[in-house]
């Protein structure tokens, strides 16, 4: 295998510091009540992460329950879409539940036992992260209760089946915008209340410290593996990293491993929805301002009086008001850079790979498709670009049939692609 | 000495607790928030919280969930809190604001404390911030003379409890039980222990909040705390009265329930 040492390691990409804090960012803003639960997950985090116990079955649970690693795949027919530049897709989509949401799931479930609690939390968005967590509730033996937008109910509706087929209870939320963001309060309120035996499995890299650390910890193995496997395919690094960023958690996880090696420019894509312009859009940094929101400072959509303006995608998953505030300090310091895709590029992108390599993606990872695209007719054909394939497409495939017009017996029309 | 502590000094010198009521700014309507907040002075209430509303109030039930919403719909922002305060302060009660943080960090933290402090509003609750991340807001707060009040929880351990009453002044505010505001049937035990592991740590006085709702539970809370704190109970009898004509009326004979309770009786 040919392995390339990481560059020299530099503290400042290295967050957070004993605070939890990113820069500016990230913090803990929380109800007091919440402190006590957060300082023992912390202590248990950093307990567990040096336990070779703990890493020993985590890493069996990936093996032998995820199917990790991940395989690496090389998409030559899509690469003709993306200016001839190579393309290698890392298949988070063919974990076990169909996303990248496990990896993190595997690692806080164990918490959640080594903690002796006995009920788990969710939010979720596109139902990836609930489905991962009734899923892993339902291996040990935990409750499972999943809070869920009311619109996302409907648009996820195959997903809120999955979850109650593996036994946990869907609560859809009415309050606000009945989507992800009113979710996540919905969970901080029950888990304020439950705390005692309930842990709170945040699914993405938002949050009070040490969510974000936590959860990108528990996906480093993405960039991790994928670093070799790049190498071992090409012989050398990647030109350039494409991932979707909801919150953040599969960017994060595939950009944690390259963060020292400067010439691997790291590329975030968020929702630009119908475009940043129209005020319908998740485009947090080019369309929010930093503030604070679920407990971390970072990049908000928010009116002049600091109310959270709702977010708009036709990707769940993304459709989030605020993003990691790890991403934000990438954000500022440029180590990573961000861009808007609209919903009509991400699903030109999704049609595409369908088309081209077999694959339906997740509209989520169809983003960090489209990103490759536009990426790679900047870097032309030289450029490897790899991308976060973060999850499949299965739950979408409602949403792309009226998209693509396919309902009552329609043809995919040429024109879409 | 700030306003707080002279209206503390004076309830404990008539042997009573404090009695302090909430009601968010713009609820039920952005003309009458003011008209219910004096039918609460003019029945007993000593002190007032004006709400902030905030689209994500992820401590609140509920009740307090529902009217918050009202206010944003109706367009209640943060100039429109300055200015029910500047009019509630004028009732001689002292006026303070409970508000999430993000709201009063995009105004500007200088920028609010100076504002409130100039429409008669003394002090300020912040349920979301933290003493850590409190450190621009100590500075405002300070230069502008306004209390700035923290939180305690029941799972607060006695070090975080030293820690939170001394980035605290005016009060501390003690959340009676784990979980978010709303009516209970009964305040739970936790709140008198966490007041003693309170006020065995601190000279400020110690005020009760989440989940106080009738005279009966205030006079129980008055027998080991400084101050009695109700809002879900005053929103639920504006949200339940068909007209602002009996919204103040409901409000009045509650806060004279309450003032009776925090009297012992």
């Amino acid at each position: 295998m040919t392995t390339t040492e990481s560059g020299s390691y530099d503290a400042a990409l290295h967050g957070p510091d004993s605070t939890g804090h990113f820069g500016q960012f990230g913090g803990r803003f929380v109800p007091e009540a919440l402190t006590a639960a957060l300082d023992e997950l912390d202590a248990a985090f950093r307990a567990a992460i040096v336990d070779p116990a703990f890493i020993t079955e985590l890493d069996r649970l990936q093996r032998t329950y995820v199917g990790r690693p991940s395989p690496l795949t090389d998409a030559t027919r899509f690469s003709a879409y993306c200016g001839g530049a190579r393309v290698l897709l890392k298949r988070e989509d063919l974990n076990h539940t169909g996303s990248h949401k496990i990896n993190n799931v595997l690692g806080q479930a164990l918490l959640t036992v080594r903690m002796g609690k006995t009920r788990m939390l969710a939010e979720t968005g596109a139902g990836q992260h609930g489905v991962a967590t009734a899923t892993v509730a339902a291996l040990f033996g935990l409750e499972c209760t999943v809070y869920m937008g009311e619109e996302d109910t409907v648009r996820q509706s195959l997903n809120v089946a999955r979850m109650k087929l593996l036994g946990a209870e869907v609560v859809p939320v009415t309050a606000g915008s009945r989507t992800l963001k009113d979710a996540i309060n919905e969970a901080m309120r029950d888990w304020v209340t439950n705390v005692e035996h309930t842990h709170y499995l945040l699914g993405t890299v938002t949050g009070p410290a040490p969510f974000p650390e936590m959860v990108r910890t528990f996906h480093h193995v993405i960039g991790a593996e994928a670093r070799e496997q790049v190498q071992e395919l090409t012989g050398v690094l990647p030109t350039a990293i494409a991932a979707c960023v909801g919150g953040g958690s599969n960017a994060m996880g595939i950009f944690g491993a390259f963060l020292d090696d400067r010439e691997v420019s790291l590329h975030g894509y968020e929702a630009g929805g119908d475009g940043v312009e129209t005020g319908r859009h998740a485009a947090r940094f080019s369309g929010g301002a930093p503030g604070v929101l679920h407990g971390a400072r970072t990049y908000v959509l928010q009116d002049e009086w600091g109310q959270t303006r709702p977010s708009h995608s036709i990707s769940a998953g993304l459709d989030y008001p605020g993003v990691g505030p790890e991403h934000a300090w990438l954000h500022e310091t440029g180590r990573a850079t961000y861009e808007p895709v609209n919903d009509d590029a991400a699903m030109e992108a999704f049609g595409l790979l369908c088309r081209t390599e077999g694959i339906i993606p997740a509209i989520e990872s169809a983003h960090a498709l489209a990103g490759a695209m536009r990426l790679g007719r900047e870097l032309g054909p030289d450029a490897v670009i790899l991308v976060n394939l973060s999850g499949r497409g299965d739950k979408d495939v409602e949403t792309a049939s009226r998209w693509f017009g396919l309902l009552d017996g329609e043809r995919m029309p040429e024109g879409r692609l | 000495m700030s306003t707080l502590h002279e209206a503390f000094a004076a309830a404990r010198a008539d042997g009573r607790a404090l009695l302090i009521g909430y009601l968010p700014a713009g609820f039920p309507s952005r003309g009458d928030d003011v008209a219910v907040i004096e039918a609460m002075v003019e029945n007993g209430v000593d002190a007032i919280e004006v709400g902030l509303p905030y689209s994500d109030p992820l401590m609140d039930g509920p009740t307090i969930q529902d009217a918050v919403q009202r206010a944003l719909d109706a367009g209640t922002h943060t100039d429109d809190v300055l200015r029910t305060v500047e009019a509630v302060a004028r009732t001689g009660a002292p006026t303070l604001v409970m508000s999430y943080w993000n709201p009063i960090e995009r105004y500007g933290v200088d920028r609010f404390a100076t504002d409130l402090s100039a429409a008669g509003g003394i002090g300020v609750i912040t349920p979301d911030l933290t003493p850590e991340e409190a450190g621009p807001w100590t500075v405002a707060t300070d230069a502008a003379g306004i209390d700035r009040v923290f939180l305690v929880a029941p799972s607060s351990t006695d070090a975080r409890i030293a820690t939170v009453a001394a980035a605290s002044s005016g009060f501390v505010y003690a959340a009676s039980t784990m979980g978010v505001t709303g009516a209970r049937t009964s305040v739970g035990d936790a709140a008198r222990s966490l007041v003693e592991r309170t006020k065995a740590r601190t000279v400020l006085p110690v005020a009760v909040g989440v989940g106080v709702s009738t005279g009966a539970q205030a006079a129980e809370v008055a027998l080991y705390a400084d101050g009695v704190i109700v809002g879900s109970a005053f929103v639920r009898a504006v949200l339940d009265a068909a007209t602002p004509t009996d919204a103040m009326t409901a409000v009045g004979v509650l806060a004279a329930e309450l003032a009776r309770g925090v009297r012992g009786g």
